[in-house]
C-alpha cells in the first residue's frame, strides 16, 4: 500500500472540458491511473479522452464508484465543487486550481473534515504513486517506481528534485505535492505520518518553503514520531522580509517563517538538512547506504 | 495583498458601523485649513499621513493642530515627505479626542491551526509585536460558527472593562469579525482603539485584502499598494513579477524554483534582482512580455531556469530566441539558461546556435549567469 493512492483509486476530473482538465485527464491515464469520470456541469454525455462526462459529483460517483477527484475548475467555483465532490462521498479531493481565496479554503477545508474527506492543495500538484495512480499534475516523465517519499510544497522544483532523484538510480515510493497557499488541505504534519507508516517508503524527502510555520511544526512532529530519515530543503533563504516570492504563502512576516528557523528546527529535530536542491540525491543516497536498504 | 491606507480602511469601518472620530481626507495645506472650519472637523485636531508604513508618529508624519493656521501648517509640513519610501500624497484630518484608555484588537489568519484568530490586548497604540506574549489573548474562531458571547466576553474581561463602555466594545468584536469576514480581509487591526467616555473609537485602522478575493470585490482592484509601476505592468499582464534590490533578472516556471535559484545565485555571490515566474505558461506571447518587462529593469545579467516537465523545452528555446529578438536594441542583457526535462538536448542546441549560453547544471549555470552580470564567483560554500 502506498501513500493515500493505489491502483484501487478511481479518479473524477473536475472541468474535465476545460483545457487544463482535458490535459491533465490525458497524462493522468498515461500514468495507468483510472481516471473513471468527468464533471462539467451541462456536458453530460459527452466523452473526453474516452471518459464519460457527468454532470454531477454524485452521478458520476454512482455510475462509475469515484472514489477521489482532481479539481480544475476556476477560482470563483473551486468552493462549490469542492463541496459538491465531499458530498457524493469522495474522500480524496486534490485541488489543482490556484487563486482560490482563503477565506473560502477554510470552508472548504473544516467541512471536508467534518464529513471525513481530505483535501491535498490547492495550487498543488497533486499525488503520485509510481505503477499505481497519478491524482494531478505532476509530470509523468520524472518517476520511477523505488522507495523515497517525496513531500513539499512547492509544484515544478518538486518535479525538478523528483527526477533528480530518478536520475540518481533511485526512485520513488509516493510523492506528494502539497501546495505554497496559507491555507492547505493537508500540511507536513499531516502528511508526515503517512509517509512514517508507508511499508514502501524507506526515507523521506521534504520540500518547504519560506513563510508561515508549517515547516518548524513539520520539524516537531518529526522529532517525537518519525523515526525513518528525513531530508530537509527549504527555499527562499535570500527573500527579503515583507516580499511576497511567487506562492501566497511565501512570505517572511514579522520576522516569522525565515528559511533560518525552519532549517535550525529541522536539523534539531534530527532530518539531514541541505542548502541547494541538487545536493538531495546524494544526501538520500547516503542515507540509504547508511541504513543498508538501498 | 491589497493594503489598505487608514482612511480607506475608515471607509469600510463606516459602512460596518465602527464608531469612528470625525475626520476629513485632504490632499493641500488648504484644504487641511478648511477642514477645520466651522461645521467641520473639531479643534483641536490631529493630522496623519496617509502612508502603509507603521509607525507615523514617531517618523514626524502624525502631527497636532487647535487653529486652522497650525492645521494648514501641519499639512505642509508632511505633505510630500518620503515616508519609508513612500511620498505622502494624502492626510486624515482627525478631530482629537478625550482618550482615556487604549486598546488593541485584531483579527487575522493562523494558518497553522487554520482559522481566524482574534487577538486583543490591553496595551494598545504600541507595536503588538513589542507587548509580551501573556499581554495578548488569543482566540482562535471557527469559521463557521464565528465569534461567540463567550469569545467577547474573554477580550472584556481581559480589557477590564465594564457597564456601557463594555456593551459598547461587545458591537464592536462583532463588526471586526464582519469586517474581516464579509470583506475577505487578511487583517483587520485596530490600534489603538480607543476608549472615550462609554465608548470604543478606531482611532486607526490597518485592513489588507487578499487579492485572490477581490473577484468580489472589484473596488480594491483599483487600489494602488506597495507595487512598483513594473510589478503594476506585470499584475495587469498576469505573470508573477516581483523587484527585488540586487541586479540579476531571473525568469523561472513556478514559486519554489525561482525561490531556490535566488538562493543559489547570491550563494555564488550574486545579487538577485527582478524575478519572474513564468508558472506554467510556455505560450510564446507571454514569454515575450515576460522578456520585454525584464529587459525594462535593466539587469546586468539575467539567469533563465527552467524545468521542462509537462512542456517541452525545445518549444521553451524557440519561444525564447524570438522574444530575444524582440527586447529592443538598447535594453538587450547577457542571458544565460538553465534547461532540464523533455527535449532538453535539443532546447540546449537551439539556445546555442543563438549565442545563449546554455547548460543542464543548475550550480555551473547560476555561476555563470553571476560572471555576467560582472560580479566575482563565490565559492559556494555555506557560510
Amino acid at each position: 500500500m502506498s501513500v493515500l493512492v493505489d491502483s484501487d483509486t478511481k479518479v473524477v476530473v473536475q472541468g474535465i472540458t476545460g483545457h487544463q482538465g482535458t490535459v491533465h485527464a490525458r497524462q493522468m491515464l498515461a500514468f495507468g491511473t483510472k481516471v473513471v469520470a468527468g464533471v462539467t456541469p451541462g456536458k453530460a454525455g459527452s466523452v473526453v479522452e474516452g471518459v464519460p462526462v457527468f454532470d454531477s459529483v454524485a452521478d458520476s460517483v454512482a455510475k462509475t464508484g469515484a472514489n477521489a477527484t482532481t479539481i480544475f475548475v476556476p477560482a470563483p467555483f473551486a468552493k462549490d465543487a469542492l463541496l459538491e465532490a465531499v458530498d457524493a462521498g469522495i474522500r480524496l479531493c486534490v485541488i489543482v486550481t490556484e487563486h482560490i481565496p482563503f477565506h473560502d479554503m477554510l470552508t472548504m477545508y473544516h467541512y471536508a473534515r467534518l464529513r471525513g474527506a481530505r483535501i491535498i492543495g490547492p495550487n498543488c500538484p497533486g499525488i503520485a504513486s509510481p505503477g499505481k495512480a497519478k491524482v494531478g499534475i505532476i509530470p509523468n516523465v520524472v518517476f520511477r517506481p523505488g522507495r523515497v517519499g517525496v513531500v513539499s510544497r512547492s509544484g515544478t522544483l518538486t518535479y525538478e528534485i523528483v527526477n533528480a532523484i530518478k536520475e540518481h538510480g533511485l526512485g520513488q515510493s509516493t510523492c506528494l505535492g502539497l501546495g505554497g497557499d496559507p491555507v492547505v488541505g493537508t500540511s507536513f504534519v499531516d502528511a508526515l505520518p503517512l509517509f512514517e507508516q508507508d511499508p514502501e517508503t524507506d526515507l523521506v524527502v521534504m520540500v518547504g518553503e519560506i513563510g508561515g510555520t508549517a515547516e518548524e511544526d513539520a520539524a516537531e512532529y518529526i522529532r517525537h514520531h518519525v523515526r525513518k530519515p528525513v531530508v530537509a530543503y527549504v527555499a527562499g533563504r535570500s527573500a527579503p522580509p515583507g516580499k511576497r516570492m511567487g506562492h501566497a504563502g511565501a512570505i517572511i512576516a514579522r520576522g516569522k517563517g525565515t528559511a533560518q528557523s525552519k532549517l535550525s528546527a529541522l536539523e534539531a529535530a534530527g532530518a539531514t538538512v541541505v542548502t541547494f536542491p541538487y545536493e538531495i540525491p546524494d544526501a538520500v543516497a547516503q542515507l540509504l547506504r547508511d541504513r543498508g536498504t538501498r | 495583498m491589497v493594503k489598505l491606507t487608514e482612511w480607506r480602511g475608515k471607509e469600510i469601518f463606516r459602512k460596518y458601523g465602527v464608531s469612528l472620530p470625525r475626520g476629513q481626507v485632504v490632499r493641500s495645506p488648504e484644504e487641511a485649513e478648511r477642514a477645520v472650519q466651522a461645521g467641520g472637523v473639531p479643534l483641536p485636531c490631529v493630522i496623519k499621513a496617509q502612508v502603509l508604513a507603521g509607525g507615523r508618529g514617531k517618523g514626524g508624519a502624525v502631527r497636532f493642530a487647535s487653529t486652522g493656521a497650525e492645521a494648514r501648517e501641519a499639512a505642509r509640513a508632511i505633505l510630500g515627505l518620503d515616508f519609508q519610501g513612500e511620498k505622502v500624497r494624502e492626510l486624515l484630518v482627525e478631530e482629537k479626542l478625550a482618550i482615556t484608555r487604549e486598546l488593541y484588537v485584531s483579527m487575522t489568519l493562523d494558518r497553522s491551526q487554520r482559522q481566524p484568530v482574534l487577538m486583543a490586548s490591553g496595551s494598545g497604540g504600541v507595536e503588538i509585536e513589542n507587548v509580551p506574549d501573556e499581554q495578548i489573548t488569543r482566540i482562535p474562531v471557527h469559521p463557521f460558527e464565528g465569534l461567540s458571547g463567550f469569545h467577547k466576553r474573554r477580550v472584556i474581561r481581559a480589557w477590564g472593562l465594564s457597564g456601557p463602555v463594555a456593551r459598547s466594545a461587545d458591537a464592536l468584536l462583532d463588526r471586526v469579525w464582519e469586517v474581516f469576514q464579509k470583506e475577505d480581509a487578511e487583517l483587520v487591526e485596530i490600534n489603538p482603539l480607543a476608549v472615550v467616555g462609554d465608548a470604543v473609537v478606531a482611532l486607526d485602522a490597518k485592513v489588507i485584502i487578499e487579492d485572490d478575493a477581490t473577484f468580489r470585490h472589484p473596488q480594491y482592484a483599483e487600489v494602488l499598494d506597495d507595487r512598483t509601476p513594473l510589478e503594476e505592468i506585470a499584475r495587469e499582464k498576469e505573470i508573477a513579477f516581483v523587484q527585488l534590490d540586487g541586479d540579476i533578472g531571473v525568469i523561472a516556471n513556478g514559486a519554489g524554483i525561482t525561490m531556490a535559484t535566488l538562493d543559489v545565485l547570491q550563494q555564488f555571490g550574486g545579487r538577485p534582482g527582478v524575478f519572474l515566474d513564468l508558472g506554467g505558461t510556455d505560450d510564446p506571447a507571454k514569454v515575450t512580455e515576460a522578456f520585454l518587462l525584464m529587459a525594462r529593469a535593466h539587469p546586468k545579467s539575467v539567469f533563465l531556469n527552467i524545468f521542462g516537465g509537462v512542456t517541452r523545452c525545445d518549444t521553451v528555446a524557440k519561444g525564447l530566441v524570438a522574444a530575444m529578438t524582440q527586447v529592443p536594441e538598447g535594453e538587450r542583457f547577457p542571458l544565460v539558461a538553465r534547461i532540464r526535462g523533455n527535449n532538453e538536448a535539443e532546447g540546449i542546441e537551439i539556445l546555442k546556435a543563438a549565442g545563449i549560453t546554455a547548460r543542464r547544471e543548475l550550480k555551473e549555470s547560476a555561476q555563470a549567469a553571476v560572471a555576467a552580470a560582472g560580479y566575482t564567483v563565490r565559492d559556494g560554500a555555506v557560510p
